[in-house]
């Protein structure tokens, strides 16, 4: 009965780092879960806290104070050292980034990488680590697997430098894949095959993933939940239907009415939102979109002094939260 | 006999060669021979990915870089011989925007100085300049009080219209835009769209507008070209080459654009390419395409196809033995 036990679990996840121009809070009171063979998709613009999320996720923040609880399979990661952590990272719960170049030792070849991988995870043997890393880039799709084993990550690809990126990834078999806009630095016709591969891998292992990205046409491609961020917080949190066709937050719809796209016939000027993402050095104290927000400019002085002054939470209807005074849900008058 | 003033911008058979990375390695030929006009107050958009030579294109046409062959004529006078004492003047005309907008800007100069250096350079005094760059700053969305700042202290989308207001301080009538959106935030780039087409309609201005992000393009332009490995393989009316494109790589590319709409992703029927785009250093023999191509045949591997009108009077051109609808 119910629905299963998420295999990722965030509560409260607050990131705070220090600068010297005092405290930048990155991320501030997050809740999300991850189910088992789901991709959750994380959009939001830059400084919107969604690269921090995976980030302190997986445990790679140093010098950042990270307040909250992030469980993977029931176990709580926040607080275990590093050594604990080494263990789990690339075994249960892998990464993948939007360079490959820059993630990948440019002095070792491809196979022995992905090797080490299973090296230090399994403690297998060279000749065994070596099999596993031939077969792990043949999975990915990368032609010739055992010869280009031998290559250094300067004679791939972009695209076939992100294959190998996913196959170190997967080479340990987690059960969860945070890609941090993996394709972002592709060409459109490779971003569709990457995307085709991770898409094809999430059936074959139940892999979960959790998609980062600015781009909303890939969220609407991959993802089966979509978590939008805003200012460091979550703004809406919606299946992925639901949040294409009713978004609820004034911010959600302001993304996806200011998008050109390719299936619109209309030439009419875009609905831009105005203004640019906030300052996180210096935060609003009320609602981080209230200076952008539509809905907010509308408003009674006194429905406005809400979105300046007090801070919405996420609230609303089972599923389809949204952090805003005034959502736009259906049948509700905003 | 009647004849037709010359489009404003007209490049023909244009190639842009640079040397290989190592002595005694092929040439790169980033540009192969391509041409096309741009009319006043027209914008062309000019597409495809990394390393097709849009951005050499574009360079080319300002005169950043040196063409290898071919021509670039501007108000029907040949431009791409000129040196660049005698081309300061039609600098003037001829403008661009870059994509990264920080990296474009000074980081040392206020705004006042980097808006105004174009009139300083083409002999505008101190005071007129100056006068001008406020005039600027409102025209594109700016608060002229900011005059005196410097580009740190602009977010990625003001420091886009601040490069804009430079290409602008010379009534340019023509401005090669290079990807001038895609290093912005979603939510600011339809700004700066916005700001794009209104500065247009009210100025007047050709658009060369290089991008990658096939939306934006459909969305800004009346014509489009389509790049693959330094040649155009199709070019036509945007309307055209959108709702049927003829050319196998423009279909792929288009089929390829995620729609922010997770139903039309669930059912629409994708093209994908194989491998990744050859390198032009290494160009394979005929149609360059051939390798990726779902409709490859034999020809394709040995001879090049032309551009070509597939219909009689249409304003479209594809270099494709096999073309779609025909």
């Amino acid at each position: 009965m119910g629905a299963p036990a998420p295999l990722l679990s965030v509560r409260d996840l607050t990131v705070t780092f220090p600068t010297k121009r005092g405290p930048v809070r990155a991320v501030d009171s997050l809740a999300f879960d991850v189910l088992p063979g789901r991709t959750l998709g994380i959009v939001g613009e830059s400084g919107s806290g969604k690269s921090v999320t995976s980030l302190a996720v997986m445990g790679l923040h140093t010098g950042a104070e990270i307040k909250g609880s992030v469980t993977l399979a029931g176990r709580e990661l926040i607080g275990l050292s590093d050594r604990e952590l080494n263990a789990l990272r690339g075994r249960r719960m892998a990464m993948i980034f939007q360079d490959p170049l820059s993630s990948l030792h440019p002095y070792y070849t491809v196979g022995e990488q992905v090797a080490e991988h299973h090296r230090v995870h399994f403690g297998s043997r060279r000749a065994i680590a070596r099999e596993r890393a031939v077969e792990a880039l043949a999975e990915v799709g990368i032609p010739e697997p055992r010869r280009r084993a031998g290559e250094y990550p300067h004679q791939f690809s972009g695209g076939m430098r992100q294959r190998v990126m996913i196959a170190m990834a997967l080479v340990c078999e987690p059960d969860l894949l945070i890609a941090d806009e993996p394709t972002t630095a592709l060409d459109v016709t490779v971003q569709a095959q990457i995307l085709e591969l991770i898409a094809r891998l999430q059936q074959e292992r139940g892999l979960s993933v959790v998609m980062i990205t600015h781009d909303l046409g890939v969220v609407a491609r991959v993802a089966h939940d979509v978590l939008v961020m805003y200012g460091g917080r979550a703004a809406e949190h919606a299946p992925v239907d639901a949040l294409f066709t009713s978004p609820a937050h004034p911010y959600t719809r302001g993304l996806l009415d200011s998008l050109p796209r390719l299936d619109d016939p209309d030439d009419a000027p875009l609905r831009a939102i105005p203004g640019g993402p906030p300052s996180l050095l210096e935060p609003a104290p009320g609602c981080a979109f209230a200076p952008r927000c539509p809905r907010a400019a509308v408003g009674s002085a006194e429905e406005r002094g809400r979105c300046t002054s007090e801070r919405p939470s996420l609230g609303g209807p089972d599923g389809h939260p949204a952090a805003c005074h005034f959502p736009a849900y259906e049948g509700v008058a905003p | 006999m009647t004849t037709t003033a010359p489009p404003l911008l007209r490049v023909r058979d244009l190639a842009v060669t640079f040397p290989g990375r190592r002595r005694g390695s092929a040439p790169i030929r980033a540009v192969d021979g391509i041409g096309f006009d741009v009319a006043a107050g027209e914008t062309l958009g000019l597409v495809g990915e990394s390393g097709c030579g849009k951005s050499t294109t574009g360079r080319t046409i300002v005169r950043l870089l040196e063409p290898t062959a071919g021509s670039v004529s501007y108000g029907g006078r040949d431009i791409s011989h000129l040196s660049q004492r005698a081309l300061k003047p039609l600098r003037r005309d001829l403008q661009m925007v870059f994509q990264d907008p920080h990296s474009s800007l000074n980081p040392r100069h206020t705004v006042a100085r980097i808006i105004a250096d174009p009139l300083l350079v083409q002999g505008a005094t101190v005071a007129d300049a100056r006068e001008r760059a406020v005039e600027l700053m409102e025209l594109v969305g700016l608060i002229p009080e900011h005059i005196d700042r410097h580009p740190h202290e602009f977010s990625g989308g003001q420091a886009q219209r601040i490069g804009i207001a430079r290409a602008l301080a010379t009534s340019p009538r023509l401005v090669v835009a290079d990807e001038p959106v895609s290093a912005l935030d979603v939510s600011v780039q339809a700004q700066i769209v916005n700001l794009m087409e209104r500065l247009q309609r009210e100025l007047g201005l050709a658009y060369l507008f290089i991008a990658h992000d096939l939306s934006v393009v459909k969305r800004v332009c009346d014509r489009v070209a389509v790049m693959y490995l330094g040649r155009i393989v199709e070019i036509g009316a945007k309307e055209r080459v959108y709702a049927a494109p003829a050319h196998p790589y423009t279909r792929a590319l288009l089929s390829a654009v995620p729609l922010p709409d997770p139903a039309a992703e669930r059912s629409r029927e994708r093209i994908t390419l194989l491998g990744d785009p050859p390198s032009p250093a290494a160009p394979p023999p005929g149609c360059t395409f051939h390798p990726r191509c779902p409709k490859a045949r034999e020809i394709c591997r040995t001879e090049a196809p032309p551009l070509r009108t597939l219909v009689p009077g249409e304003a479209r051109e594809v270099a494709c033995h096999f073309p779609e609808g025909v």
